[in-house]
């Protein structure tokens, strides 16, 4: 099953730094889906769900930037209180451990929120989590959902 | 005839001192020595003060060991009778003059007669021969072309052998790396430092090195480690050669086929190695300041030169089959050197605990500064695609070992910052791997 791909992309910790590959990726036309921004007090790694994750890759490599790919999951969340907290019930039977997760952003509300997940190992985990009954969206149904 | 059967296969003839009988080597240079001494004492005012103030003269050669009691002639000494005043042939026999870049003030300016050319192409083949390149092979030359000597040097040298030169001259990388596979090079002369960023460039682009083979490396000194990268990550051979402008340039020593320790080609070059501090002759194998003096040079004969570069001697013989001793490979200068908190460091005591961990070609930068008194070291490295992570946790770990490694090398604390590639000056020539920002 072909998991959402994440482009992650090391920034040092000063002015102007992040303008860098967000305007290469303007120029290239590339849209980008969601993001995350993690900082240090030395540096910073900013993580990007796009659409086209290759070309966007090729894109910010030419640009200078240092990328990585990594697997995500996407889950939906019902969009209510202790809708997360279920979920995470799901991840804690299955014994897995989250790295760090963000949300898409939804909009409309539409009764649930769509989160990607980093995780260890994300097909074996994919595999855990679809054994408790959790559905991982794959890249093709995250697309459809964020375009419907 | 053009090649010369040895243990190490067929050589250029031009090769054949690289193997003499070791008491014919000895007699040569004692022969050579003593002429050297005599011209420089009685055609360089500075050397014949220098020995009369020791009550010396020529005569007092007698045998190598002899050269001990001479007065040594260090890089200052250049610079003081800046532009001529070493020279031993008058203008009219010198047909080539070089001169260094000079970081400060006045450069230092060497010279070359028609017979120092020669003997500098001679030791320049010998070199190629030694590293493996033949007539047949296409050489790109990549070392600067002018003042430096490097880029002429190595021209001459490959000329000689019956190469096929490309002289590139340093800079403009995607032209080196489009001729280098266009033209099917097969050797490439550069500084290490600047094959590296070949490398990575070629890497971006996904050109590739073409058919390159050999690596022909100097003008800086590069770790084992860094060879051992530099090796696997392109295919190629990688060896070290070593030579000076003060003594002819490059051509003065170079690695053979074993890569372990470069032959000096001491019919021409004399070595000593020394106490840096006292100035004490070691013997072979201690480590110290390499001295070296000129056998046959005509224009500028140098005399015991302090090179800075710190060596040991090798006297065992070499697989190879050569009779020239060789040097251990050169990783520091003695003025390389800086002292923070009261310890001698080597920049490349850096690199090779950066290369213990990292599993790539760093790219790296010292900074010295000084709070309150209080001198800090600071290491910077690029991240690199090996090691980046989407993980802080893994980048904070990556810090950490770089810092350990770089600690458990030195002995002292140095603060590891990761920074975005090609945020540390890239050059064509030689690395600037000390920033000193320390007000003293």
């Amino acid at each position: 099953m072909p998991l959402v791909k994440q482009l992650s992309l090391f920034l040092e910790n000063e002015p102007g730094h992040l303008k860098v590959p967000c305007q290469a990726l303007g120029r290239a036309g590339i849209d980008i889906l969601t993001m995350s921004l993690a900082d240090t007090q030395q540096f910073g790694i900013l993580r990007l769900v796009v659409e086209e994750w290759e070309r966007a890759r090729s894109v910010l490599q030419e640009a200078g930037c240092v990328v990585t790919v990594t697997d995500l999951l996407a889950i939906e969340v019902p969009d209510r209180p202790g809708g997360l907290a279920g979920l995470l019930e799901q991840f804690e039977a299955a014994k897995l451990g989250i790295e760090y997760l963000y949300p898409f952003p939804s909009g409309t509300r539409r009764g649930s929120m769509l989160l990607v997940f980093r995780l260890d190992d994300p097909l074996e985990a994919a595999e855990r989590l679809r054994r408790q009954g959790v559905r991982v969206l794959d890249r093709a149904e995250v697309l459809a959902r964020l375009a419907g | 005839m053009s090649s010369l059967a040895c243990p190490e296969g067929i050589v250029h003839t031009a090769s054949a001192p690289d193997f003499l009988p070791v008491r014919l080597l000895r007699d040569l240079q004692l022969d050579r020595l003593r002429g050297i001494v005599r011209r420089a004492y009685e055609r360089v005012p500075l050397f014949r003060a220098r020995m009369e103030e020791r009550g010396l003269t020529p005569a007092s050669l007698r045998a190598l060991e002899d050269l001990a009691a001479f007065p040594f002639t260090v890089k200052a000494d250049l610079r003081d009778t800046y532009p001529f005043g070493l020279f031993a042939s008058p203008m009219e026999e010198v047909v080539r003059l070089h001169a260094s870049s000079g970081t400060t003030g006045k450069p230092i300016v060497v010279a070359y007669t028609q017979a120092d050319l020669d003997v500098w192409s001679e030791v320049m083949l010998r070199t190629f021969a030694a590293c493996g390149v033949h007539r047949g092979d296409v050489v790109q030359n990549a070392y600067g072309y002018g003042l430096f000597t490097g880029g002429l040097g190595a021209h001459y040298g490959a000329e000689s052998l019956g190469a096929t030169v490309i002289p590139m001259s340093g800079g403009n990388t995607e032209r080196q790396l489009m001729v280098m596979q266009d033209f099917g090079v097969t050797a490439l002369c550069s500084t290490p430092s600047y094959f590296l960023h070949l490398l990575e460039r070629a890497r971006e682009t996904k050109a590739g090195l073409g058919q390159l083979r050999v690596g022909v490396f100097g003008a800086e000194p590069w770790s084992d480690a860094m060879r051992s990268r530099i090796e696997a990550e392109s295919g190629i051979r990688a060896y070290d050669i070593y030579g000076l402008s003060e003594i002819i340039g490059p051509g003065v020593g170079s690695e053979c086929g074993r890569q372990d320790g470069l032959h000096l080609f001491e019919d021409h070059f004399f070595p000593e190695v020394v106490d840096p501090s006292t100035g004490a002759v070691l013997p072979e194998g201690t480590e110290g300041e390499l001295v070296l003096t000129t056998l046959s040079k005509q224009a500028m004969p140098m005399i015991r030169y302090r090179t800075r570069d710190i060596t040991a001697i090798r006297p065992e013989p070499c697989e190879c089959g050569r009779t020239l001793r060789r040097i251990r490979r050169i990783s520091r200068r003695s003025d390389d050197m800086f002292v923070i908190r009261g310890v001698n460091v080597f920049p490349s005591q850096v690199e090779t605990a950066l290369l213990a961990v990292e599993g790539t070609l760093p790219h790296y930068q010292i900074v010295l500064t000084r709070e309150k008194g209080l001198d800090a070291m600071e290491v910077r490295v690029e991240v690199t695609p090996e090691v980046f992570s989407d993980r802080i946790r893994a980048l904070e770990e990556l810090r950490h070992k770089l810092s350990r490694s770089v600690e458990h090398t030195l002995g002292i604390r140095a603060a590891v910052t990761l920074v975005e590639p090609r945020t540390i000056q890239r050059s064509e020539g030689k690395a600037r791997r000390v920033l000193d920002q320390r007000e003293i």
